[in-house]
């Protein structure tokens, strides 16, 4: 359970939101909405610590985020505007690299399971440069096959992606939120998952 | 899926950063050439005089080293940083300060250890002995890793900032000066008769000194960049 209160976030002396507060249980969703600029990116990146609240808590389980530290970052998933691939890698090497880093060992036979998932079929030893930017994207997205984070906070995860990808992408959330998961992302597409209710969070 | 302990973390970020490395030569050569060529251009300037080149020698290639070190510095973090890969590192669910360690490794590796190795030969152009090539050896393979280590430091205060690869030799450069001192100290000493023992010992104190701390202030130091 995440729960955020009383959060309070500014860059510079512009102040982005302040007040606010919400619960996301296991099996929720929720998706932040707001015009650019109005801070959805900040909150996220907040979430994962990168930035420091001025105000407010963020407590998973019922305890402080950065009391927990590695515990928590064991739980959360992040994936942002950048894909953290690498161009000189293959697919193959990208994602198991960055499985690695999550703190899970992938084995290749499950590394290219997750890559024919998300449509990369034949592409898996190809270095990364070479692929589209959709393609790309798809590399990074299936670092959300390749872990068993319970918290997963995606920014803009449909970008460059097609309208193939995009319902692959709900799938995946809906099978997410079926094992108790719980998501927390942004986006300017719509995007459905059958038979969730989706919760929206404004920033203004 | 199995997870992962610190140390095969350690090993993972050591050997995706080599294998990066050794797909993109370029920047690993342009580091050793620059040493070469310093280093060979200095007999050339100076002139063939064997007494004078001898004096010089250990100036000359801690200099050189100390300097073609620089160069590398600003890619440590600089591409992960850009490509997101930074952030995800600091969502591991281990300590930052290992990582950065399994990164100063893979960087001492790739841009220290071909100057140590290529050292030698390169003493050879200043007529030194064989005892004085022992000794620098032995000092650079105690000092470069702290330069990595050292410089890293720098390179993640300077993190996406315009510029930043001049600022990052003036902050790096000065805290550098005791690691040049002991390196040619203990080659000197060999020339004139003294042990060199106090100043490698030195040298190993730094390094152990460097080890202990380096890596957590550079991670505090990369967190500050993330903001």
């Amino acid at each position: 359970m995440l729960e955020v209160s009383n959060l309070a976030c500014s860059r510079g002396d512009h102040r982005l939101f302040s007040g606010l507060s919400f619960v996301l249980h296991p099996g929720q969703i929720m998706q932040l909405q707001g015009a650019n600029g109005s801070g959805k990116t900040s909150l996220l990146r907040t979430l994962c610590g990168f930035l420091m609240p001025d105000e407010g808590t963020i407590s998973w389980r019922g305890k402080d985020v950065r009391e927990l530290d590695e515990e928590y970052y064991a739980e959360m998933m992040y994936l942002g505007h950048l894909n953290a691939i690498k161009d000189e890698l293959s697919a193959l090497e990208n994602l198991r690299i960055s499985a690695g880093l999550a703190g899970t060992e992938l084995s290749e036979k499950e590394a290219l399971l997750a890559l024919r998932r998300m449509g990369l079929r034949g592409r898996e030893m190809l270095p990364t440069k070479s692929l589209s930017q959709g393609q790309r994207r798809r590399v990074a997205l299936a670092r959300l096959l390749a872990n068993d984070a319970k918290l997963w906070i995606l920014d803009e995860p449909l970008s460059a992606l097609d309208v193939g990808a995009v319902a692959l992408i709900q799938e995946l959330i809906a099978e997410h939120l079926a094992q108790q998961g719980m998501v927390i992302f942004t986006t300017h597409q719509p995007l459905e998952v059958a038979g969730m209710e989706m919760r929206s969070l404004s920033l203004s | 899926m199995k997870n992962f302990s610190m140390f095969d973390l350690l090993v993972l970020v050591i050997r995706r950063d080599l294998v990066l490395a050794m797909r993109r030569r370029a920047d690993v050569l342009t580091t050793l050439i620059f040493f070469v060529m310093v280093v060979s251009l200095f007999p050339l300037g100076v002139g063939p005089e064997m007494a004078m080149l001898r004096k010089m020698a250990p100036g000359v290639l801690w200099v050189a080293a100390l300097l073609s070190s620089m160069l590398s510095l600003g890619r440590l973090f600089s591409a992960d940083y850009l490509d997101g890969t930074l952030e995800q590192m600091m969502l591991a669910p281990q300590s930052l300060s290992m990582l950065v360690l399994g990164k100063m490794t893979a960087h001492w590796m790739v841009s220290g250890l071909p100057l140590v190795l290529m050292a030698p030969v390169l003493g050879l152009q200043f007529d030194m002995s064989v005892q004085a090539l022992g000794v620098l050896i032995v000092g650079l393979l105690l000092g470069t890793p702290i330069l990595s280590m050292v410089g890293a430091i720098g390179a993640a205060l300077t993190l996406g900032l315009r510029g930043g690869g001049v600022l990052l030799s003036l902050l790096v450069l000065p805290l550098c000066i005791p690691v040049l001192i002991f390196g040619t100290g203990a080659v000197e000493a060999v020339s004139t008769g003294l042990s060199v023992t106090s100043h490698l010992s030195l040298l190993g104190a730094l390094l152990v000194l460097a080890l202990a701390f380096t890596p957590w202030v550079t991670a505090q130091a990369l967190r500050i960049s993330m903001e």
